[in-house]
């Protein structure tokens, strides 16, 4: 279960691509774990390494030395798309990344990661450029994400204000997950049960 | 007073509304769960961790698919991480009552596959699994999505998940599609109209009389890869064509059931009057066999037509386009026909069915494969190969030339050693070429059964149109018309 995130402070990692797709942010042969370690390594694998193994000179984004222990991403339209694989969100998590700035989130990759207490902003295509532009320009100025107040301050102080699915702000705020939540609603779920009987039964 | 007209995901979605509290995402009740190897061994781990079961088995069902080899199933698994998922799958059916369709399974197969084919799929029912291409699902008139592993122990533990309700998008494909011009032809034109994020935080309906005019496999195809286009899930709504498939399947509801079934699932379709979020139509007349040139799988464009260059699309798009184009090693301008080829592969939950598998077998028939080009046939599931086999379509591929596996995703994912060498050129039926996808460095082309075909028996790219002996109907027309309206 995640542990509470209110905010942090850091650095930002530019990777301007739109269409980051999951099999780019965690190759599908690094999904045959039954745990979740490990995933750090994985992330980005193939952009930082050549397929026989040696690291890419100039090195991938994550790999360029200043960036290391950079928690924020800041990458184009519609990050995440394809899979469902949650692998995606667990690897950008071991590495450190724990906010991701875009135009756009894949349904799926979204949802994952929210669960995973990393947190996807949504910014307009206005902002999101201004924003890379301040990123190239100044790439060591350090910005806040502030989950609670639901805002972004950059390194200038100016700010602006984000949005975060509530219900899924309260989770990890709380730093607690949802199934006691729909636990607590059992009694519903067997009401809306007893009147809508199984369509199937796998063990027939 | 009479009701507001409704769509057919609108009808599902409401039926299954458990509870919808202030501020807190729609609890919606999970009809059919399926599950396999690669996305569920965490949320088994969670379940433990609680102290908890799983709530519903006789709603779950589980197989192995992803990192399973397709090579003879006598032999044990070389790659140790495999084997230890697919012993891991197997423990956790047993301890938590799931039932398995497993290693020697007749009904073993692609988790896409095997639901539909078992009769478990079935039309206003809610179905997810961990895999984005549940959205196959919907050929049904199901609401089917795929979720991440924290849904999947979601799921398990209270069989509902929490969702906010997404918006509605039609897509309406009308005329007849001309002969060698199939269903993935249309999601591939659909994708390369609208690009892969183009359907973020929408469910799409598929209408129009070319999709009405399309068996339940082919159905299965166009809402498959609907995922590609960045929605969720894709429904189609049940028909004749629709129960005529499922009846007398294994769990498809029998005798007066049945007929009760078929009442219920009558009244789904979209009422008249219903609107939709967003719309557009594309031409089906138009349409010719579609090939991906690039690195997700909106990079498409008719067979006859050639790759693009940085003039033919939006300047934000232009960087994109040439960082594929150098990743595939494609010159822009040429035409993709011709494209030189070192592996086929037909097969995969987009692809692999029977009607996929004759399709295949009707180009390669009395044909051999090119020399040197690899060629690999990989049904979607045992019941799949069981059928190929009875109708003698295995015959065929290996007399081509051709490998005839095991059912599973195999070069799909490239999960389990069939895979793209550093560098190879693949043609593929599968739904993603993404950078790597197919194997490290592999380059990968979408197409058809039909297109894959075509090429096998050429080596480089072909339109099958050539090979079957028909006529395109308009060559020049690489790309849909569309018309966007609210």
């Amino acid at each position: 279960m995640p542990e509470p995130f209110v905010k942090t402070t850091s650095r930002v990692i530019s990777i301007p691509r739109a269409n980051i797709d999951t099999d780019q942010i965690c190759p599908a042969r690094f999904l045959k774990i039954t745990d979740k370690n490990g995933l750090a390594d994985a992330l980005f694998f193939d952009w930082r390494f050549t397929p026989d193994g040696q690291k890419r000179q100039p090195p991938s984004f994550i790999d360029e030395p200043v960036n290391a222990g950079r928690q924020i991403l800041l990458v184009g339209d519609n990050f995440g798309a394809g899979s469902s694989r949650e692998h995606a969100p667990w690897a950008l998590r071991a590495w450190g990344v724990r906010a991701i700035v875009s135009t756009s989130f894949a349904d799926i990759f979204g949802g994952n990661a929210l669960k995973n207490a990393l947190l996807p902003i949504v910014v307009s295509a206005e902002r999101h450029a201004a924003l890379q532009a301040l990123a190239a320009a100044n790439r060591d100025g350090e910005w806040t994400i502030d989950l609670e107040a639901q805002k972004v301050t950059l390194p200038d102080g100016d700010s602006f204000a984000i949005e975060i699915d509530p219900f899924a702000r309260t989770m990890i705020l709380a730093g607690t997950d949802e199934i006691g939540y729909v636990r607590s609603r059992l009694p519903a779920i067997e009401a809306w049960e007893a009147v809508h009987p199984a369509r199937v039964d796998t063990l027939t | 007073m009479a009701e507001k007209p409704r769509t057919l995901f609108e009808k599902i979605w409401d039926d299954h509304v458990v509870a919808s509290d202030p501020g807190a995402p729609a609890i919606l009740a999970i009809d059919l769960h399926l599950v396999h190897e690669v996305t569920s061994p965490q949320a088994f781990t969670g379940l433990r961790e609680r102290g908890l079961k799983v709530r519903k088995p006789g709603q779950t069902v589980a197989t192995a698919d992803h990192s399973i080899p397709t090579l003879d199933p006598s032999l044990p698994i070389a790659d140790e991480l495999a084997a230890r998922q697919l012993r891991q799958i197997e423990e956790n059916c047993r301890e938590f009552g799931v039932p398995f369709h497993g290693k020697g399974s007749p009904t073993r197969g692609i988790v896409h596959v095997i639901g539909p084919e078992l009769g478990l799929t079935q039309p206003g029912m809610t179905i997810v699994c961990g895999d984005s291409h549940t959205a196959t699902h919907g050929a049904f008139g199901a609401l089917a999505f795929g979720i991440g592993t924290s849904e999947i122990e979601m799921v398990l533990a209270t069989q509902t998940l929490l969702q906010r309700k997404p918006k509605t998008f039609q897509v309406r494909i009308d005329g007849r599609l001309g002969p060698g011009v199939g269903a993935k032809d249309i999601i591939l034109a659909l994708i390369a109209r609208i690009g892969i994020g183009g359907g973020t935080g929408h469910v799409i309906e598929y209408t129009g009389d070319a999709i009405r005019a399309l068996s339940m496999e082919e159905r299965m195809t166009v809402c498959n890869m609907t995922i590609e286009g960045g929605a969720r899930a894709g429904l189609i709504a049940p028909d004749e064509t629709t129960f005529a498939y499922l009846r007398g399947r294994k769990f498809a509801p029998q005798g007066a059931t049945w007929d009760e079934a078929v009442a219920r699932w009558r009244t789904l379709p979209t009422d008249e009057g219903a609107t939709y979020d967003r719309t557009i139509t594309i031409d089906g007349d138009a349409l010719e066999p579609m090939v991906t040139y690039g690195t997700n799988p909106g990079m498409g464009i008719g067979v006859t037509g050639r790759i693009p260059s940085a003039a033919d699309v939006d300047p934000a798009d232009r960087e994109e386009l040439e960082r594929a184009l150098a990743y595939m090693g494609l010159e822009a301008g040429k035409s993709i026909a011709g494209q030189k080829l070192d592996v086929v592969f037909i097969g995969s939950c987009t692809n692999g069915r029977i009607e996929d598998m004759r399709a295949a077998a009707s180009v390669l028939k009395g044909h051999h494969v090119a020399p040197g080009l690899r060629v690999l046939v990989v049904p979607g599931s045992q019941q799949v190969k069981k059928q190929a086999e009875r109708e003698g379509l295995d015959s065929v591929f290996r007399a081509a030339g051709a490998e005839w596996r095991e059912s599973g995703c195999s070069m799909c994912i490239a999960m389990n050693g069939d895979q793209l060498e550093p560098g190879q050129y693949g043609i593929s039926t599968s739904n993603r070429n993404f950078q790597g996808r197919q194997g490290k460095g592999g380059r990968t082309f979408l197409a058809s059964p039909l297109t894959a075909a075509a090429s096998a028996v050429t080596g480089v790219i072909t339109d099958p149109r050539t090979l079957l002996g028909v006529a395109p109907k308009s060559a020049a027309v690489s790309r849909p018309t569309t018309v966007e309206a609210h």
